[in-house]
């Protein structure tokens, strides 16, 4: 009874969800869809960090040189043959991409592929090594990943960057995507594998002494997680239509951390709140770097502004906060039932709202 | 290679790993007692060069009293970092003080950006600096040495106070376990804070250094110096000062000898870096000088 009331339940708000993101598309303009897009890229970001460091505690920190690859790969496959050409006139680019033009989603399958794998072939020397190591290694390989891309001239048009890819991603692939991720991994962190995985982070050696297979169960998050990082990567590609390496310098990677601990640790809908919040927050502070005016008073923009208040912001969430916006919580019908009659029955009465799972 | 340049680029390297070296003692120690990799010490090299250039150009201090005060102002900013940001998570998951240190980097990076400007300033050395010695057939310019006594004397005086000090003691109780030493009567958040006052201190020398070798400064120059310098601390063994110098002295001289002896690949220079790391991480994992721990159960 209860099941199937949740059931139709989550079936509307899908529904409305699908309604409103038709809408969207259909009639805000360019810029509110480029924001609502980007939410939904974030929140891949922040969701697939959460698997890998939240569910499974290893701390990696190669997030921007995976989307990179990703975002290369989609961007490559996407572009038409003309457009490459054009791309490449310091080198020509190596001859069998040059003529290859795939499909968006297949485009985005091939990058999250070759993100995945190559992301388990750097984990797989790296997972030897555990914690704050771990973390240097894969941002250490990040750097690298983007080191080669700014000096295979031929394969990725070096620091120049590509231009002019075309803009496939709308709203429906994007929250399309981020629906198959969180899916996929609540699936995944719920299943026994997840069990395995929690068991791992919580401690390594009782783990392994319970049987469970440490090296596969890493490899298996760091796959998955790199895989939807790449997707996010291509996803994010074929919506800025340019992408040079700087924008996947490691700054990158710490933001998709300061948002991942905001939103808690080990909760996905955390994640996609604060991804979404975040990316929100910062394109609503954008006025404050531009010159604007009250009344007759012209006020210089204050570049750099935003990301003051961000990081503000972000502090004063790890400091007053310490498990974040929704600890390990996670989205539930009944836990917001729940939270509706607390709120009813006790108005006033300093509960501390908050889902539970 | 003649034997003239080997030792030009072999003075050059030592330069510039002696400020790596200086940049990664604050990381290794803060490591050492904290287990925090504190991201935002890169930042403070870059506070230490801003507050240096304006010393000069609009307080028109001498160049000594200019990086005095630069020094000064720039451990107070790290002290201050500490006391607000660091100290209150201490008892808190280590995730939490990790995202703390990136939010403190941003927050330096971009108040640097609002307040000093995003454009780069051109930063002017004192003028002994700028000549050309000649020694036999080998000419450098005078900063090379004098970035290389500087730190030398550094080194020597942050051994002494760490070994021979009641506060370098402290600190070194302080790495081995926080609480036990803080029950036998040490100080701790003291001598924490004593850790970051002398940290900053290294770090806004570097910055000042740096920026005297690469005159010109702009907000976001503290980033590739700070994780370069925190690769030579974990290429040294991250938590141990002598390993801090090594890894950075080491990791001077490969950089510019790979430019040297290839300089077809001196794009690659940075990715090379990281690849030695990683080499060095998977085969020692604890790095040159580090303590190897037993695993707990």
């Amino acid at each position: 009874m209860k099941l199937k009331r949740n059931t139709i339940l989550t079936f509307i708000a899908l529904l409305v969800i699908v309604v409103l993101l038709f809408f969207a598309e259909k009639s805000l303009n360019p810029y509110y869809r480029r924001i609502l897009n980007l939410c939904a890229i974030y929140s891949i970001f922040s969701v697939t960090f959460n698997l890998i460091f939240g569910y499974t505690g290893q701390f990696s920190l190669g997030h921007a040189g995976f989307a990179a690859i990703g975002a290369y790969v989609a961007a490559l496959l996407t572009l038409s043959p003309a457009q490459k050409a054009v791309n490449f006139f310091l080198k020509p680019i190596i001859s069998p991409l040059a003529n290859v033009e795939l499909p968006f989603l297949l485009a985005l399958i091939v990058g999250g592929l070759i993100t995945a794998i190559l992301s388990m072939l750097i984990a797989w020397p790296a997972l030897r090594l555990h914690g704050d190591y771990l973390a240097i290694a894969t941002l250490g390989f990040s750097e690298i990943i983007r080191s080669l891309m700014v000096n295979m001239q031929s394969l990725t048009n070096g620091a120049l960057g590509l231009k002019g890819i075309p803009g496939y991603t709308n709203l429906f692939w994007s929250w399309g995507c981020l629906a198959v991720c969180v899916f996929i991994i609540k699936r995944l962190v719920d299943s026994s594998y997840g069990r395995a995985i929690s068991a791992v982070r919580d401690d390594e050696v009782a783990a392994e002494a319970l049987g469970v297979n440490l090296f596969k169960h890493k490899m298996m998050a760091f796959g998955v997680s790199s895989f939807f990082v790449g997707v996010a990567g291509g996803l994010m590609a074929n919506l800025i239509s340019t992408i040079d390496p700087k924008v996947f310098l490691f700054t990158l990677t710490y933001q998709i951390v300061g948002v991942t601990v905001m939103g808690g640790m080990g909760s996905l809908t955390g994640s996609v709140i604060s991804a979404s919040l975040y990316t929100i927050f910062l394109e609503a502070l954008r006025p404050l770097e531009s010159q604007f005016t009250i009344g007759s008073l012209t006020v210089p923009g204050i570049p750099g502004m935003r990301m003051v208040i961000f990081s503000v912001l972000l502090l004063l969430v790890i400091l007053f906060s310490r498990k974040g916006l929704m600890g390990n919580n996670e989205f539930s019908w009944d836990g917001l039932f729940r939270l509706f009659n607390r709120l009813r029955s006790k108005k006033g009465d300093g509960s501390t709202g908050g889902d539970e799972a | 290679m003649t034997f003239d340049s080997f030792f030009q680029n072999l003075a050059n390297g030592i330069s510039l790993g002696s400020l790596y070296a200086l940049i990664a003692i604050g990381y290794t120690m803060v490591y050492g007692i904290l287990r925090l990799i504190n991201f935002a010490h890169g930042d403070l090299v870059m506070l230490g060069s801003y507050f240096a250039f304006y010393g000069v150009s609009m307080f028109f201090l001498p160049w000594w009293a200019a990086f005095i005060f630069a020094v000064g102002v720039t451990a107070g900013v790290g002290v201050v970092m500490e006391k607000v940001a660091y100290r209150p998570l201490r008892e808190f998951p280590r995730i939490n003080l990790f995202t703390a240190a990136v939010a403190v980097s941003f927050l330096l990076e971009n108040l640097a950006i609002v307040i000093f400007g995003g454009r780069p300033k051109a930063f002017s050395r004192p003028p002994f600096m700028d000549k050309m010695l000649n020694i036999g057939s080998i000419t450098f310019v005078s900063y090379t040495p004098i970035i290389i006594a500087v730190s030398l004397v550094l080194f020597v005086g942050l051994i002494l106070i760490i070994n021979h000090t009641k506060a370098g003691t402290a600190m070194r109780a302080l790495s081995k376990d926080i609480e036990t030493t803080g029950l036998m009567g040490v100080n701790t958040n003291k001598t924490i804070m004593f850790a970051f006052l002398l940290g900053s201190c290294l770090a806004a020398v570097g910055g000042i250094l740096w920026a005297i070798k690469f005159p010109q400064i702009n907000p976001l120059m503290g980033v590739m110096p700070g994780l370069k310098a925190f690769v030579a601390a974990v290429l040294g063994g991250i938590g141990n000062v002598g390993g801090a110098m090594i890894g950075g002295l080491l990791l001077g001289i490969v950089e510019i000898m790979l430019v040297a002896f290839f300089p077809s690949l001196s794009g690659y220079r940075d990715a090379f870096s990281f690849a030695i790391l990683i080499l060095l991480l998977l085969f020692r994992p604890t790095g040159i000088m580090g303590e190897v721990q037993p695993e707990k159960v």
